[in-house]
């Protein structure tokens, strides 16, 4: 395997070579490590992790988490039981990390494997020595909203054990797409965009740059635990690649159309070119990041590579103070906003709760509830469907508006409620030191 | 001579007389829970009336005397301190500097260009400079073209400060001047040769901490952040949820400056008045809490006084006074942050009750009689006009 890599890119890499292993953990994260092994992870070694027996998989080397109790049929969704298994198959985990330099965790949370496994698996692994990245999807809101706690949770446990944590919630790569894409398309969609991701990262640690980014680095800039990280890999060739690489870049639906930069307080670039690749590129794109990212502390990483000649490609990963999540899941508007068959993410997902809005079992029920607030899209796809034709609420120039929920205040000032505040660059001095500072009394 | 601090957590009288070498003497002492100050500000005008008159009446059986006129001190998070420079020519034909261009040259620094709303509180002398030659502490009589001043500006917002002024006054007692407690307080702790070395004195009040830096003997800077030990008290009550009286007394009982190793795990139960069980506290979480509000009340210190590039001047080391200064192991927290030596100050040269001068948090009420120590001695050092008939006279008619 190490040859293979050596024979791939010896310009940018010399002596040391990285051990990587990738892990697939439950059906999702399967099914992106199968992918993964066909675009271009050339030198990692792949191994399934799952508690299904009967799942098949590509994938050579493979964990099963089985036991009798569950006569290998999976969690059923269940994270606890996820993350039992795991530790039951604690050693035989770490055995497997062995001589590995860095591991990936790929998996897609929410469910009982990815959500459970998962954060047990990092720590397995880090406990042998290696380095730990994971690469997670977050599901679809449309999963309903156990899914996503579970999903919430996994992800706070995974960056607790991780070295660095991608994560890409489902939701956001639907933006990218047509809203009338198959269901099946949009998970592929997303399956796509966390691999690009990784592959960002792959490229940034397998070759060594001329500006390098130490291992280090990207894991303080993934590990922040009070913030949200969100990362963006673009590919551009041909004559207009700056130009082309930028346009790429301010429409990607990862950065919210670099609205993400703007907020964030570290952003990591790493470029990587051919041997063509010129200062004047690496500025025009370096001077475009420091605009839309003006406060933000930049690290930036470049990197040349033979088989690059004539193409560019850029990673970026930029991470955010935690803010209130801008949309929230509609109140159970399920009942009018039309879900594809939901038996179609049975057979894609396998883990797919049934969903839990039955509009037959709703209009039993003696309570007439208020209307959910509906917001334009919502109405609209309401008309339409009564009227069976698409509407358009919304004037075409109009920008499409979006509600910011407002931090909430919960923090009581106690006797200083009514008095004016002390701010001292920005900061409010009248609230605990400790609770600003992030300090945890547990 | 009467100081009086109306202060968030207390009020406090202080008498003090002069004997006939000079010499200060503390003759009375009267204190009273204060419950109408916030930050150092008053919020409830007859709350604080009233607790004034407790503590005056208090003060004035002690001292047997009955309170005219006060010093009053005064702080809050409006109040700033600045540097400024005045210049003068000297117009004279021998270049001799006069005592009018020394007052000229100070109303020139005087002149400054302040918010709308605020007035000046203090403006302290610092050095003379003489044609560019600074550290001149008196020009007259000296040569030169060009006179210069610096003045250290305390500065604050006048309606707040016309408040505390109008309660006082309002109970008949005559404001004699209003000083700012932080200035009060390094009054009342420094010795002479520590100004000179360069002192940090903090004042750490229920409502602000004051501080003041000395260096060269004069006073380089000052400022107030509007945080204190009612902080610590907010922040415990919340943290631990436990009622607010109930965190006071548990800042005072079991509090501590410092984490410390043992501590971890220890649990307490407390009951309410009536005994019955409240919740139990981990006394560690206690500590942790106060120690980091107390950490980041030095560490803003810190930065400004960075910022004033006065750190390296401060050889004397810090002095710690107010209530805040109670807190164990608080000097060793100061150390860690400040990196220079620091102490509780004691207010040393002043005579009388010797009980009450122990105490840190009476520091601003004694400075307060100590200003007004200095402002009589100057009175008397210039004698007014009516005294330089008088003497006139008393010499032409013999007795």
């Amino acid at each position: 395997m190490e040859t293979e890599l050596n024979e791939q890119t010896p310009s940018a890499t010399d002596g040391k070579q990285l051990r990587v292993k990738i892990f697939g953990v439950g059906t999702a994260g399967i099914a992106i490590a199968e992918q993964m092994a066909t675009s271009g992870f050339a030198g990692a070694q792949f191994t399934a992790v799952n508690a299904d027996a009967t799942s098949k998989t590509t994938i050579a080397e493979q964990i099963h988490l089985e036991t009798k109790v569950l006569r290998g049929l999976g969690t059923g969704g269940d994270p606890e039981r996820g993350c039992k298994l795991a530790e039951d198959h604690f050693e035989q985990i770490k055995r497997s990390c062995a001589d590995v330099d860095v591991v990936f965790i790929v998996a897609g949370l929410g469910g009982g494997v990815g959500s459970g496994a998962s954060p047990v698996l990092a720590r397995a692994a880090r406990a042998s020595g290696a380095l730990v990245l994971a690469f997670i999807s977050l599901p679809f809101e449309c999963e309903g909203n156990r899914r996503q706690q579970q999903a919430q949770q996994a992800l706070d446990h995974l960056k607790l054990a991780c070295d660095g944590v991608l994560c890409l919630p489902n939701q956001k790569a639907f933006k990218l797409l047509d809203e009338n894409v198959s269901f099946a398309e949009s998970f592929r969609a997303s399956v796509r965009l966390l691999i690009e991701g990784a592959m960002g990262v792959w490229r940034l640690m397998k070759l060594r740059g001329i500006v390098e980014i130490h291992f280090e680095e990207l894991s303080t800039v993934l590990r922040e635990r009070h913030g949200e990280s969100c990362f963006a890999t673009v590919e551009a060739a041909g004559e207009n690649r700056v130009d082309e690489l930028l346009g790429k870049i301010y429409a990607h639906p990862l950065l919210d159309g670099v609205k993400a930069l703007e907020e964030s307080a570290t952003v990591l670039v790493s470029i990587l070119g051919g041997p063509d690749l010129s200062m004047k590129d690496v500025n025009r794109v370096m001077q475009q990041v420091n605009v839309h990212a003006p406060r933000a502390r930049v690290i930036m990483g470049g990197a040349v590579d033979g088989s690059f000649a004539g193409r560019l490609a850029m990673t970026i990963i930029a991470t955010s103070p935690r803010r209130q999540e801008v949309e929230k899941p509609a109140p159970e508007p399920a009942k009018v906003v039309e879900i594809e068959a939901p038996e179609v993410a049975v057979e894609f997902c396998g883990e797919l709760l049934p969903t839990e809005s039955k509009p037959a079992g709703r209009a039993s029920t003696p309570v007439v509830t208020t209307a959910p607030a509906l917001n334009l899209d919502q109405r609209e796809e309401i008309i339409s469907k009564h009227t069976g034709k698409p509407v358009r609420l919304r004037k075409a120039d109009e920008p499409r508006m979006r509600q910011i929920t407002l931090p909430l205040d919960i923090v009581n000032k106690g006797r200083f409620d009514k008095s004016e505040p002390t701010i001292h660059k920005g900061e409010d001095l009248d609230l605990p030191t400790y609770i600003r500072r992030g300090v945890a009394l547990n | 001579m009467v100081g009086l601090e109306i202060g968030t957590s207390k009020v406090c009288v202080v008498v003090g007389e002069m004997n006939d070498e000079g010499a200060l003497n503390i003759i009375g002492v009267g204190q009273s829970k204060s419950r109408g100050v916030r930050k150092g500000e008053i919020v409830d005008t007859r709350a604080v009336e009233e607790d004034v008159r407790h503590a005056l009446t208090e003060a004035e059986h002690m001292a047997d005397v009955e309170v005219r006129s006060v010093y009053l001190g005064v702080s809050g998070g409006h109040i700033r301190g600045f540097n400024n420079r005045g210049v003068h020519p000297v117009v004279s034909a021998d270049r001799e500097i006069s005592d009018f261009d020394v007052q000229d040259v100070v109303k020139n620094a005087k002149a400054i260009n302040l918010p709308q709303d605020n007035t000046v509180v203090h403006a302290i002398r610092q050095h003379f400079l003489v044609d560019g030659q600074d550290g001149v502490k008196n020009p007259v009589g000296m040569l030169g073209a060009r006179l210069e001043v610096d003045v250290h500006v305390i500065h604050g917002h006048l309606n707040r400060l016309q408040n505390a002024i109008r309660v006082v006054k309002g109970m008949q007692l005559e404001v004699e001047e209003v000083v700012f407690s932080g200035l009060a307080s390094s009054l009342a702790v420094l010795t002479p040769t520590e100004k000179e070395l360069g002192a940090l004195v903090i004042d750490m009040g229920g409502g602000t901490t004051n501080y003041v830096v000395y260096s060269g003997g004069v006073i380089k800077h000052s400022g107030v952040i509007a945080v204190g030990g009612d902080h610590v008290t907010n922040d415990l009550a919340f943290g631990l949820k436990v009622p607010q009286s109930r965190a006071d007394q548990l800042k005072i009982e079991n509090g501590n400056a410092l984490l410390n190793e043992s501590i971890a795990g220890e649990k307490m139960k407390i009951t309410s008045d009536l005994g019955l069980p409240l919740n139990t506290i981990n006394i560690s979480h206690l500590r942790r809490i106060m120690s980091l509000r107390l950490e980041e009340t030095f560490q803003l210190i810190a930065q400004d006084v960075e910022q004033a590039g006065l750190l390296d001047y401060i050889r004397a080391g810090v002095f710690l006074c107010g209530g805040g200064s109670r807190v164990p192991e608080v000097t060793r927290l100061a150390e860690q942050i400040l990196q220079l030596p620091v102490c509780i100050g004691r207010t040393t040269n002043i005579s009388g009750l010797s009980s009450s001068m122990d105490k840190p948090e009476l520091a601003t009420a004694i400075g307060l009689v100590r200003f007004a120590s200095f402002k009589t001695r100057q009175r008397d050092a210039r004698p007014s006009f009516t005294q330089n008939f008088k003497t006139f006279f008393g010499k032409l008619i013999p007795r």
